[in-house]
Order: C-alpha cells, then sequence, then structure tokens
C-alpha cells in the first residue's frame, strides 16, 4: 500500500514534537520492537488462571448445573456461577440487563454459565469441559422481524429502541422516485490483542485490576455493583491494549475476573483464546434497511422516508443509541426537508451487538450512498454533482431539526475528495489483480470502474449525556507529567497529551503517567471524542499551569505577562523593557506546578416524540472515491485506491491522522469485500481468523488523502475527532465502484463472489 | 512432552516405533494451530527439521525428487521452480512469508487438506509419494495417497520422505480462488500441467471435493485439443478452452459450506482451468507467462 498525500497540513514547520508536528508515538518503539506488554503479558507471583463456560445454544433453558466434577479435578481452585455473585447479578453499558452468568435462561451461543479458577489454564480448560449444564433446548428467534412481533425474550422486552424522526411535510414528493432495501452482515472489530486482564484481591477488601478497556470508570462501576463494593475499593489501572473499535466498551471478563480473585483471595489472570474474543464481545450490529427519496427536476431532494432495523442480538449495550444514530444520520449530510424515519433496535437471540467505529452511521451510509446513485441516475443528472447541489453547511438542519452550527464543509469534502489523482492504470504484476496472490486473473479478465461515497457522523455523545473527562497536570524538573484516564487503544492519544504538554509549556519531555481509575473519569474512547474531551482537559490543565508560572515569574521579573513565552525548556520574553530568559528545570526544581481541570462540551438534549432536538454536539464529514478491479467472471475484487477528503478541523499530527485514515479505510473495505460473522442456528460459524477473514497488505488500496482544515469552535486547536469518518463511507464507495464494474444491484455487504457472479439465492 | 530429535530417515522411524504416540512436526504451521486451539494434546514429538534427507531436493534423470521437508520458500527459489513452475506457483500463493518459510510439502500431505494448495499440483503431475516405516520404503501414486479430507494411506508408524515428480517438460500452471486476495484457504483451485515429453496434460483440482481430485477426460480432452507441434503448445482451437472448463467443473464434486457455495466452486474451478489452458497455450507475452 502507497499514501498520495496532497494535503496543505499546516503552515510553516511546527517543532518536531509540538501540535501539527508528526510526533512520535512514545509506545511506538516498543511496539514495533516486540517490547510493548499488552495486558496479555500480565503477570503476577501466585497467580491463578480464569477461564469461561459459555454456552453453546442459542436458546435454552438451565435446568440444572453441576460443577462438583470440575470442584474434584486437582488444581481446581474454585467454580462459580450466578449464585456466587454477591451483589447485582446483571451488567450492562448503558443498562443493566446482562446476566454476570446466566442461570435460568441462555439467550444466545457463548453466552457465560460459569467461570472457573486453576493452577493451569490447561486444568482451567479441563474443568470447564467437566462443569454438566442440562440444558433444555428452546426455539430461538433470530429474525427482527419476527421478535419485533413476537414473544419477549427478556422482561425487558424486545425492543431496544423504536425512535421515530419526523421532519417537515411527511406528504410531499418530488417527481422523481427511488427505493431500496439494503442489508450488511455482522461485521467483527477483530481487534489484534484478545480480552486479557489480572485480577487482584487488594488488602482493604477491594480489587486491583489491570484490563485491556476503553473505559476504566465504567467497567469499575458494573464491577463494584456486581460485587457489592464501594466503587473506590475497584481500582482499574489499564493494560497494554491491542486495539478496541468499540468491542472493548462493553465489559467482557472484567466481573468475572475479579469475582475470581475475590472468591479465590488470589490474583487470577484471564485471556481469551481467539475464538473466545469472537463470542466475547459485541460487534456490528446487521441491519436491513429500506429506504425511499424523491427530488425534483434539478436535483434537489424533496422527501425521504426510511424504516431501519438493526439486529441488537440478546441483550442491550448501546444499541439504545446506536438506532439514535442510525436514524439522525439515515439521510446522509443532504438536506432533506420532508423526512419520517423509524429506527428499531431489536432484541434477537443472535450474539449482542453494541459499539463499533462508526456507531449506527456505517449502516445508514451504505444505503443512503446506494439511493443518491439511484436517485441521480434517475434523474439523469451526474452522481456526484447532485450531492455537491444537496451538501449540507452550517445553518442547515439535521433530520432532528437542530441547526448545525459547528464546521461541516461537505461540499467541500465532495470536491476535494473528486479532485484527487486517479491510480496509474493496471499494473503488469498479477499479484496486483483480482485474485491476487492466487493468480487467478490474466489482464484481459479486469474490469476498473470507480464509485463515490460521502458520510458525516456526530462527534461524542448525544441526548442529552452530561459528558465530561479530566486530566491533570504537572511540571517539576522541568519534566511535565500529563495524568488523565483516557484509555490508549492504539489511537495515539497519548502522542497527543505529549504534544499538548510540549506546544503550553515549551518543554520537550512530556511523560504520560498510566491510566487509572485514581483521577476522575476521562468517558470512554469511543465516538471521535477523545481528542476534544480528554484533549481538551488536557488543554486546560496544561494551560492552567502555564498561568501559574507565567504569574510567577511575571511577579518576580516584572515582565508584563502578555510578553512571556515558552519555548525550549524556558520562559523568555519576547517582547517588552524586561528581559526574561528562566530555566523552567531550575523554576520547578523545588517547587512543582501543577493543575486539574475538567472539560465538558455544551449541553445536548433528548430528541422529543418526532425525533426533534438539539441531540448533537459536533458534526464531521469524509467523502470517498473508490477505484475497484474487478474480476466479473469470478466475481473477485481488487480495490485499487481510495480517495478521501476528510472534515478534521485542524491536523494535530499528520501521521497519526493519516493512520487512523488508513485503518478506517481498512475496515471499510473489509465490510465492503470480506468482513461478516456467519451465524448458523445463531451460532458463529467463524470464530476465528482463519475464517472470519479481514483485509491483508494485498487487499489494501493505496490510499489519497486531503485534510479539510476547517477549525471547530470550542475544541482544542480546533480539532475534530477523526476516528470515524474514514469506516463510514468507504465501503459504499467500494461497493458503488463493484456495481458499476459488473452493473449487478449488490444491496448487501459484504459483496461476495457469489453475489458479484449471479449465484446468489 | 518428550521431543526427539532424529537426523536420519531409520532414526525417526525407529523414534515412532518406540513412541507410537509421538506427532511428527516439520514446519509446526499446521500442528501448532491444532494445539494452541485445543484440538491436539502431544505427549511426544518428533521434530524432523534435523533430517537431512528430507531438506533435499535433486533431479534424477527426467524426474524430480522433493524431500518432504522442503519448504515453500525454496519451492520458489530458481532450481525447483525451474523443475517444477507448478509447484512454484502453488507455493506462491500459500499463507504468508512467514509460513512460507516454515511449512513444507510433507507437512501439506500430512495434512491432506482438501484445500492443501500444493496437492492439485501433484495429482496433475501424477506424483509418487515415497513413504518410509517399520515395514521399509515404499511408494503410492498421489490419488492412492489421500483417502479422505485430511486422511491419508500412511500406515502406522510410516512416514513421507519425498514427492516424486516429471521434471517440466512445458507450461505448468497452478490458480486459486480465496475470498481475499492473500493468506486465505482456497475455495477452488486447479492445477493444469502440459507434458511436452509424452504429450499429456495432468489436471488437479482442489477444494472441490473430499480429496484433491483428478479430472481425466478434461485432461484427455486438453491433450487431443493441443498441437504439440508447434514451437510451444497451442490450442487447435481456442474454443477448446472453454470446453475443457465445462469438463473440469463436471469432475469436481463441491460442497456448500461457510466459505462458499458448491455451485459458486463449480463456476470457479471452470474458470480457472480455462484460462489455465488458454494461458499455457498461448505465446508468451510479458509476466503473464507461466
Ligand atoms: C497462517 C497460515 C496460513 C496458511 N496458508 C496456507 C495456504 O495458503 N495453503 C496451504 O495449503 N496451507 C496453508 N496453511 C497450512 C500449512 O501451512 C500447510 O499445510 C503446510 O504445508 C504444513 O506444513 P508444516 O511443515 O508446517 O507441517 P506441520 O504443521 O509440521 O505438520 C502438519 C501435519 O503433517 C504431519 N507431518 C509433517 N511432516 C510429515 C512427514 N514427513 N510424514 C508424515 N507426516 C508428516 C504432521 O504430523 C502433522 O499432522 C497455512 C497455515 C497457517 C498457520
Amino acid at each position: 500500500m502507497t499514501t498520495v498525500e496532497t494535503g496543505r497540513v499546516t503552515t510553516g514547520a511546527p517543532p518536531s514534537g509540538a501540535v501539527g508536528a508528526s510526533a512520535r508515538r512514545p509506545d511506538g518503539g516498543p511496539k514495533v520492537r516486540g517490547e510493548f506488554s499488552f495486558s496479555g503479558d500480565l503477570w503476577s507471583d501466585g497467580m491463578v488462571w480464569g477461564a469461561t463456560l459459555r454456552s453453546p445454544h442459542a436458546s435454552a433453558r438451565i435446568r440444572a448445573i453441576d460443577v462438583s466434577a470440575a470442584l474434584a479435578i486437582p488444581g481446581v481452585i474454585t467454580v462459580v456461577t450466578a449464585d456466587d455473585v454477591p451483589g447485582s447479578k446483571f451488567y450492562g453499558l448503558e443498562h443493566r440487563d446482562q446476566p454476570v452468568f446466566a442461570w435460568e435462561l441462555v439467550r444466545y451461543a457463548g453466552e457465560p454459565v460459569a467461570a472457573v479458577a486453576a493452577d493451569h489454564p490447561e486444568t482451567a480448560r479441563r474443568a470447564l469441559a467437566a462443569i454438566e449444564v442440562d440444558y433444555e433446548l428452546t426455539e430461538p428467534v433470530l429474525d427482527p422481524e419476527v421478535a419485533l412481533a413476537g414473544e419477549p425474550l427478556h422482561p425487558d422486552g424486545n425492543v431496544f429502541r423504536e425512535l421515530w424522526v419526523r421532519k417537515g411535510d411527511p406528504d410531499v414528493r418530488g417527481e422523481f422516485v427511488v427505493e431500496g432495501t439494503y442489508e450488511l452482515g455482522m461485521q467483527d472489530q477483530a481487534f489484534m490483542g484478545p480480552e486479557a486482564g489480572l485480577a487482584s484481591p487488594a488488602d482493604d477488601g477491594g480489587i486491583d485490576l489491570v484490563v485491556s478497556t476503553q473505559w476504566l470508570h465504567n467497567d469499575r462501576d458494573q464491577i463494584a455493583e456486581c460485587l457489592a463494593l464501594a466503587p473506590e475499593k475497584v481500582r482499574l489501572t489499564l493494560g497494554g491494549v491491542g486495539g478496541a473499535f468499540g468491542a472493548r466498551e462493553d465489559v467482557s471478563l472484567q466481573i468475572h475476573a475479579s469475582l475470581l480473585a475475590s472468591v479465590t483471595g488470589r490474583p487470577v489472570k484471564m485471556v481469551y483464546s481467539r475464538e473466545e474474543s469472537f463470542l466475547g464481545h459485541v460487534h456490528r450490529h446487521p441491519g436491513r434497511l429500506w429506504m425511499r427519496h424523491s427530488a425534483d427536476r434539478d436535483g434537489k431532494i424533496v422527501s425521504y422516508e426510511a424504516r431501519i432495523v438493526l439486529d441488537g442480538g440478546a441483550y442491550r449495550s448501546s444499541s439504545y443509541h446506536v438506532v439514535a444514530n442510525a436514524a439522525c444520520f439515515s439521510a446522509g449530510p443532504y438536506n432533506t426537508p420532508n423526512a419520517v424515519v423509524v429506527g428499531f433496535g431489536v432484541r434477537t437471540n443472535n450474539p449482542p451487538c453494541g459499539a463499533m467505529r462508526g456507531f449506527g452511521a456505517v449502516q445508514v451510509c451504505f444505503a443512503h450512498e446506494a439511493q443518491m446513485d439511484r436517485l441521480a441516475d434517475a434523474i439523469g443528472m451526474d452522481r456526484i454533482e447532485l450531492r455537491i447541489l444537496n451538501a449540507m453547511a452550517p445553518g442547515d438542519t439535521l433530520l432532528t431539526g437542530q441547526i448545525i452550527t459547528g464546521a461541516l464543509p461537505v461540499a467541500d469534502v465532495i470536491r476535494a475528495t473528486a479532485a484527487l489523482p486517479m491510480p496509474p492504470a493496471a499494473s503488469s504484476d498479477p499479484m496486483a489483480r483480482p485474485g491476487g496472490a492466487g493468480r487467478t486473473t490474466d489482464a484481459t479478465d479486469v474490469v476498473r470502474a470507480t464509485g463515490f461515497a460521502v458520510g458525516f457522523k456526530n462527534l461524542m455523545y448525544a441526548e442529552g449525556y452530561d459528558d465530561d473527562s479530566h486530566a491533570a497536570c504537572r511540571i517539576e524538573g522541568g519534566v511535565v507529567t500529563i495524568t488523565c484516564a483516557a484509555a490508549e487503544v492504539g489511537q495515539g492519544f497519548v502522542t497527543l497529551c505529549q504534544q499538548f504538554g510540549r506546544e503550553i509549556l515549551g518543554v520537550d519531555d512530556v511523560v504520560v503517567a498510566p491510566a487509572d481509575t485514581s483521577i476522575g473519569s476521562a468517558g470512554s474512547t469511543s465516538a471521535s471524542r477523545q481528542t476534544m474531551m480528554s484533549g481538551g482537559a488536557v488543554e486546560k490543565a496544561c494551560r492552567l499551569v502555564r498561568a501559574q508560572i507565567v504569574e510567577q515569574v511575571a511577579a518576580s521579573s516584572g515582565a508584563d505577562p502578555d510578553h512571556l513565552a515558552f519555548a525550549e525548556g524556558r520562559v523568555v520574553s519576547v517582547e517588552g523593557p524586561v528581559a526574561v530568559a528562566v530555566d523552567l528545570a531550575e523554576l520547578t526544581a523545588e517547587h512543582p506546578y501543577e493543575a486539574m481541570a475538567r472539560h465538558q462540551h455544551r449541553t445536548t438534549y433528548p430528541l422529543d416524540a418526532d425525533g426533534q432536538g438539539d441531540a448533537h454536539v459536533s458534526m464531521a464529514c469524509a467523502a470517498h472515491r473508490a477505484v475497484v478491479d474487478v474480476d466479473p467472471e469470478l466475481g473477485l475484487v481488487r480495490v485499487v485506491q481510495l480517495a478521501t477528503a476528510q472534515d478534521v478541523g485542524k491536523v494535530l499530527n499528520p501521521t497519526a491522522a493519516l493512520g487512523q485514515i488508513e485503518g478506517g479505510i481498512a475496515q471499510g473495505v473489509g465490510l465492503a469485500t470480506m468482513e461478516e460473522i456467519i451465524l448458523v442456528d445463531g451460532k458463529p460459524r467463524n470464530p476465528s481468523f482463519t475464517d472470519y477473514l479481514i483485509p491483508t497488505a494485498l487487499d489494501m488500496p493505496e490510499v489519497a488523502v486531503e485534510w479539510i482544515e476547517v477549525p471547530e469552535p470550542d475544541a482544542p486547536f480546533g480539532a475534530k475527532g477523526i476516528g470515524e469518518p474514514p469506516v463510514i463511507s468507504s465501503t459504499p464507495a467500494v461497493v458503488a465502484a463493484i456495481r458499476a464494474a459488473t452493473g449487478r444491484p449488490l444491496v448487501r455487504v459484504p459483496v461476495r463472489p457469489t453475489d458479484i457472479v449471479g449465484l446468489t439465492s | 512432552m518428550d521431543v526427539t530429535l532424529p537426523t536420519t530417515v531409520d532414526e525417526a522411524v525407529s523414534a515412532r516405533a518406540d513412541a507410537p504416540d509421538a506427532v511428527l512436526l516439520a514446519g509446526g504451521t499446521d500442528l501448532m494451530v491444532a494445539v494452541n486451539a485445543g484440538w491436539l494434546n502431544p505427549t511426544a514429538v518428533i521434530a524432523l527439521r534435523s533430517v537431512a534427507e528430507l531438506g533435499q531436493w535433486r533431479v534424477d534423470g527426467d524426474q524430480l525428487v522433493v524431500g518432504a521437508g522442503v519448504t515453500y520458500e525454496r519451492m520458489l527459489r530458481e532450481g525447483l521452480a525451474a523443475s517444477s513452475p507448478g509447484l512454484a506457483d502453488a507455493a506462491r500463493t500459500v499463507g504468508s512469508p512467514q509460513i512460507r518459510s516454515a511449512g513444507t510439502i510433507g507437512g501439506n500431505l500430512g495434512t491432506a487438506s482438501p484445500a492443501g494448495d500444493t496437492l492439485p499440483v501433484l495429482v496433475a503431475l501424477g506424483a509418487m509419494v515415497e513413504l518410509a516405516g517399520p515395514d521399509g520404503r515404499r511408494s503410492l501414486p498421489m490419488q492412492e495417497f489421500t483417502t479422505g479430507p485430511k486422511r491419508t494411506a500412511l500406515a502406522p508408524g510410516e512416514m513421507i520422505t519425498a514427492v516424486r515428480v516429471p521434471v517440466a517438460s512445458g507450461p505448468q500452471q497452478y490458480r486459486k480462488v480465496g475470498v481475499r486476495n492473500a493468506m486465505v484457504i482456497a475455495v477452488a483451485s486447479v492445477a493444469v500441467v502440459l507434458d511436452g515429453d509424452r504429450r499429456s496434460v495432468g489436471v488437479g483440482l482442489g477444494s472441490v471435493g473430499p480429496v484433491p481430485l483428478a479430472a481425466p477426460e478434461a485432461a484427455v480432452f486438453a491433450a487431443d485439443a493441443v498441437d504439440w507441434s508447434a514451437g510451444g503448445p497451442v490450442l487447435h482451437e481456442v474454443d477448446a478452452a472453454v470446453r475443457f472448463g465445462e469438463l473440469v467443473a463436471a469432475a469436481s464434486s463441491p460442497i456448500d459450506d461457510h466459505r462458499s457455495s458448491a455451485a459458486y466452486r463449480r463456476l470457479a474451478i471452470g474458470v480457472l482451468a480455462e484460462r489455465c489452458l488458454r494461458t499455457a497455450c498461448a505465446p508468451a507475452v510479458g509476466e503473464d507467462a507461466a
């Protein structure tokens, strides 16, 4: 894969480690050298191994659980079931509807039923096999449409959310009408580092847990509730995280490991195998979406209707808010004066679905972008022109009636994407063709085509959630230490902390303390929010420390505070009569300066019965143009190039920003062409990297990027979160290109070879 | 766990006689997956890396003998690739550089997956699989060696020492369809071997039956359709490649599974076969020549 970067990055080169520079990740070297300690590497003297017994059935009644044979195995220390959970027997990210261990009913294949602690992972494995669970199988409900109308699968019912969004006049129609039904399979986050953690009993009766997660404090609260402990007795520290993408927002082994540590009085380590990882975390919601658009002769959208059904699986996780995003952003970043939308999140006996990068916007973008192409074709208009004509801009209103106040340069990202250079003509290397290393395809078998798509999404939480983040900054001996509980999951927040410290305090040495629950919550590493929320808190804390130092130096030197600048480890006067050159290392050697800050975004409000309200904070958009080579006879695809212009506010670190864009595109290409958890009777059929395929280097296209830098108000240095837009419109762009190459409707992703050759039943 | 490190085939055979439950370890790229997944719990291992004979290949007259311990990476290198471009083509499609450096042809045969990439080539070449066991050495035709999915004709205590194939005397092609562009298990694969010396064609099919299949009718058809007298093989009629593809598809007996459908596999195997013959019989053009 190569990357063509044509964008203007910043004006004037920033100092190497400061804001705007491609500062190096502090964890980059260790990760590349294989020295980074992931949570799977955790170790403690005297530790034992935990393992989870999971239901093999998607739906069953539990008649009895007999653990006696397991307990009799030498080396087995304990076996716990629901009976052993001292506090709440339920947990859940937003709503506690999921049993820590199932006891009466199992509602999905993979649901935890018991856990063991043993002296060796192999002993633990044997113990699991020795637990006898007497299941009475019941018919699973696997179709969300059936579940919507059927008997409740849970006391909370089968509808996680039914959200109507009504805007304008429901009855007007334009002259040109297009409609379609679109489907998405179940995508997995497929992070590399499986779930892992080490729970240790503490002297005060509490638990110390080191774990891979996206949100330490939310985990802490759920563990405390289930273990009947005060929250401060549960202390979490972030372990080395090998990717997240939403799959670590929900608790996986946290409660089980903590419970086992508390029961055994010993440190307990748990690490999921790859198969268990697929069973043990939520996935992206599969969906079925119907949409109908109408437009007038000029191409202006007149009306829009949609029915969105997302399969949330057995428990709620974040389904409630995924439905909101799906419904609110379902028309795409296009002015849509009249709309009636209903979104459903439905409980079934499929595996639970929740957060994944793009969070509801991915599903709807696949559908609305197919609709835009159909609409343009129906009118006989250029597909890109239609998008520009309808593009939203600040001052326009969302489907929810909210007026866009921040930056949202939709037309700019479309134009800039369309203007990026096209890839070179087909390569003569057979490996570069569809089929890749399989060398299936000769040059004459290839058809090249292009597709285009645009997407957008909100940044940060919504609907009145009182979101905040805390951070502390301290400078001592000229070394700055930043403390924040934000989970570094690979996105580069630690690099950003260093850059902010360097930029604001003018020193090179910025240390990021381990993330733990000793400080206030930083919220989740999700919703493209950490740069803005925790970055905002870090920026504030650094500025508070800077203000203290300015005050001190001004007082002692008599210089005007406004004349002081921080650079190269010193406070210097840049103008005025008083010459100042204070060495920060000396100034702070005896007397450290420190400050704590809390950052909140502006207030949002719930949606009303018509889905109207100022529910969202900021928006970000991107466009993608995909060039694909297709072998129509075999149904094989090689994505040649993805060009994208993205609304980023400001590029804080070009290398890190590019990483987000390339990584998001990889996941988007994956959803378009191969990634799907295949369910048979509700059971994942391919829980391994042998069969759950994600793109390799040979599947990854060349990426051409243009940054669109329109500063976002109230954001640190004007920067927006950038993690999600790359994954939203890349998928529909690739599918549009495959449609163009084959002439087939291709209304479902991933697009399989059988779909392209027309063999799908 | 006991680990034995024999240096000769005889030592390996007697080590097995001493420990009948021991598993043979070559590159470990299949075996370790099974161990890590908990499907296999070996108590004793006989590691074959130090058995010099297994790591060698040689040309024996018009025959090529490839030791069981030869890795994919070596099959891609010049001498071996020139003697067997079909095996090199198959090796190139296997896994990643790491897998190609560790994985061996003997391990591919030992696993005997219907999707093993060298197997269709060995079928097309009419390979003999050379074995050593407590009762001495013997060899078996490739098609008798595989008896079912992941099942072989190896007798208890027997091991693979080498495969014996004709040195290439004409174009050889291997093509493999998977659901991504690298690191993928074959959904369908075809080997087509044109033997100029014998004026015959060999065909081997992967992932479209319980074992790698031959397609004898298609092979005879192709041999007749080829004009061997010209500079290289050419087709009397270009359309013969299409008919060949149809005959190959007819020889397949694929199933539906989570990786693909029987109908797609049948279609793909026909298209691949057609392209193999078309290209093998095309005047050499640039990189596409086999
Ligand atoms: C990531 C990955 C990708 C892969 N991709 C491919 C692919 O694209 N195509 C493909 O075909 N395979 C693939 N494989 C499977 C594997 O690499 C091959 O089957 C390889 O040839 C196995 O060889 P090995 O030397 O590693 O065998 P091992 O794992 O050491 O052994 C495999 C089996 O053969 C037995 N065995 C080994 N040597 C002998 C012998 N001399 N006599 C008798 N039995 C023996 C062993 O006991 C064992 O049962 C992949 C594997 C992985 C992990």
